[in-house]
């Protein structure tokens, strides 16, 4: 579109009408295809091929140097995390990190976390406020690892105290959603001064699969559950519970790591440029008054966003 | 205690509640229903611990004619016009006339033994005891409230986690209210909760386990991922008693298992302590005098005298 708009014109012919035109038309297709089908998006988010967090940290960070264990129990290799030089200045990179292949998949817990990987996670977040550290979060899980063991070292609490670790952080905190955002898994490392998501992620309170055994009765109606949860960037955006939605490159940040590694990057750079301009008291201020908002609610017959 | 409970949270009828003469599912022993509402529905024969309503749980912790509700007037919308077998609204509705009550958590202040608390209150039986935008809203508004009035806050809790019906603004509803209790920790103010069966999910993950001191009623299975997920996901077989009270308590996830005589009492005199701390007892003094920027104000004196006290050398021989 935009090299057909650089066309040297001959006089008398407008190029400028159609190319307008064809773009409106180009987005309504494109539109059509974003919000129609959810479980299109689902499979999208949980392609192996999409780019990991590890593969984020490879393309955008040389020199990363990885920190591990919660220094109570164990490292859990579903989550890493560790310092990374960026633009002049030092970064903490925490993610999720899923496996490709069956090997790495079970090493990684299939990207589901454990107490302990949400414990490291908030003690590099700690490390990070200490020294002044921007933190970056990349979150892509289908969920905090439903286990005895996990529930026993205590599951539930390790998530809380996630929140309320990245609630209290003075430095600057971007969280971008890069592939399945699941549940309080996912949220344990999104409460962030920025939240973006990239256009094929999804983000959502439950599965689709668990929404739709629980409420449908049957794990086979998990599309139409993905239909009513509102799950995509779209949705999500729509709904003003994101920041941002990142445009991916065409086809999907799976057919183009490499595309998808410098729109994320731009993106906190943008992001950072912003939040680092702030005071940090102001910046915490108005990360708590982002999550005070959220929520929907009749009051007095008024619905109240 | 090895019976599986379901924390299915579009269950109508909720925990498990007592209708006509039964049988205990814990023992198995013929209860009278007028006999257990008299032992604050706990069995006589087995100490089984039944479902409380909110109404119910109010009775039991405040004192009479203590209770004022607060942000009674937040009702749910639909902001997702979500559908699954049936419309969201339809359940509120259903939930509302089964329960009288107008969400999962009642909040508002009451007395306690005479000592002013905030206190907040889930239902199992309202959708689940499920969290969504409401909950969260009345939970945030609770806690400003004991900021306000330095009122300890007890949270009493039963829910299956977060409603799926609202989507991401059930999930967020974590962030916010996790994000309440650590404006509440940095006044201070005392919070206490009561884990009681089920609580599971989303406010396990919140500010069920966010307290500065946890009970938990006994048999209480409480838990972030529940049995049936665990079970259906993982394929893991469950150890006998999994997520039950007693298991928080021995892997040091609870601070103590309270019986429901006991709950009352206990919370007073736990929050009593709390607030016997020096951190409580000093606040409004530090904020009322701690005068004019650059010390002189009594704070200033208070503390000087005290690091006189605890440094000989300076001590002056006055004394």
């Amino acid at each position: 579109m935009a090299e057909l708009g650089r066309l040297p014109t001959l006089p008398g012919i407008h190029l400028k009408d159609e190319i307008t035109k064809i773009s409106q038309r180009l987005r309504e297709l494109g539109g059509r295809r974003g919000g129609g089908d959810a479980w299109e998006k689902v499979k999208l988010a949980r392609h192996s091929e999409r780019p990991y967090t590890l593969d984020y940290i490879e393309l955008m960070f040389p020199g990363f140097i990885e920190l591990r264990g919660d220094r109570c129990f164990a490292d859990d290799p579903a989550i890493v995390g560790g310092l990374a030089a960026y633009q002049g200045r030092t970064l903490m990179v925490i993610g999720h990190q899923k496996g490709r292949d069956l090997p790495s998949r079970t090493y990684r817990n299939f990207g589901m976390p454990r107490p302990e990987g949400y414990r490291k996670a908030q003690r590099l977040m700690r490390l990070a406020d200490k020294f002044g550290i921007p933190v970056l979060t990349l979150i892509d899980t289908p969920g905090a690892y439903p286990g005895v063991a996990a529930e026993e070292r205590g599951q539930g609490g390790a998530i809380a105290q996630s929140l309320v670790t990245m609630a209290r952080l003075e430095v600057p905190t971007v969280a971008i959603i890069i592939g399945e955002g699941g549940s309080g898994g996912a949220l344990a490392m999104a409460l962030a001064d920025r939240v973006l998501i990239l256009e094929n992620s999804i983000y959502s309170v439950s599965s689709p699969e668990a929404c739709a055994s629980i409420l449908w009765k049957d794990a086979a109606e998990a599309e139409l559950a993905a239909r009513a949860l509102k799950l995509t960037s779209d949705d999500l955006d729509e709904l003003q519970v994101v920041d941002g939605v990142l445009p991916e490159p065409r086809g999907g940040a799976h057919r183009d790591h490499a595309a998808a590694a410098r729109i994320v990057k731009e993106a906190l750079e943008d992001s950072l440029r912003e939040l680092e301009t702030m005071h940090p008291q102001l910046r915490k201020r108005e990360r708590y008054e982002k999550f005070r908002r959220i929520g929907v609610w009749r009051e007095n017959g008024l619905t109240l966003f | 205690m090895a019976q599986k409970i379901s924390v299915d949270i579009s269950r109508r009828d909720g925990g498990d509640e007592p209708d006509g003469s039964f049988s205990c599912p814990g023992c198995g022993q013929a209860v009278d229903p007028a006999e257990l509402a008299e032992n604050l529905k706990v069995c006589p024969h087995c100490e089984r611990h039944f479902s409380l309503t909110a109404g119910e749980r109010i009775g039991l912790l405040t004192d009479e004619g203590s209770w004022t509700e607060l942000s009674a007037n937040l009702r749910s919308s639909d902001p997702l016009e979500f559908f699954d077998l049936r419309p969201y609204f339809e359940r509120i509705e259903e939930a509302e006339y089964d329960t009288g009550l107008t969400e999962a958590m009642l909040v508002g202040t009451a007395r306690m033994h005479k000592i002013e608390v905030v206190l907040v209150v889930m239902d199992f039986r309202f959708m689940g005891g499920s969290m969504g935008s409401v909950v969260g809203e009345r939970f945030w508004r609770a806690v400003e409230h004991a900021i306000e009035t330095r009122y300890p806050l007890v949270a009493v809790c039963a829910s299956g986690g977060a409603r799926m019906q609202e989507g991401m603004f059930s999930l967020l509803q974590m962030a916010k209210t996790a994000c309440a209790v650590d404006l509440l920790s940095e006044v201070p103010v005392p919070f206490v909760t009561v884990l009681t069966h089920p609580t599971t999910g989303g406010v396990m993950a919140s500010f069920a386990t966010l307290a500065d001191v946890i009970m938990a009623e006994p048999g209480a299975l409480l838990c972030f991922s529940g049995p049936r997920v665990i079970e259906q996901t993982v394929k893991e077989r469950l150890p006998e008693g999994f997520g039950r009270a007693e298991s928080n308590l021995e892997h040091g996830q609870v601070d103590m298992i309270v019986p429901r005589r006991e709950l009352k009492d206990k919370l007073v005199q736990v929050l009593g302590m709390l607030e016997g701390g020096v951190a409580c007892a000093l606040q409004p003094i530090w904020e009322e005098e701690a005068g004019p920027p650059g010390g002189g104000g009594a704070l200033a004196k208070a503390y000087g005298r005290i690091r006189s006290f605890a440094n000989p050398s300076r001590h002056s021989p006055q004394g």
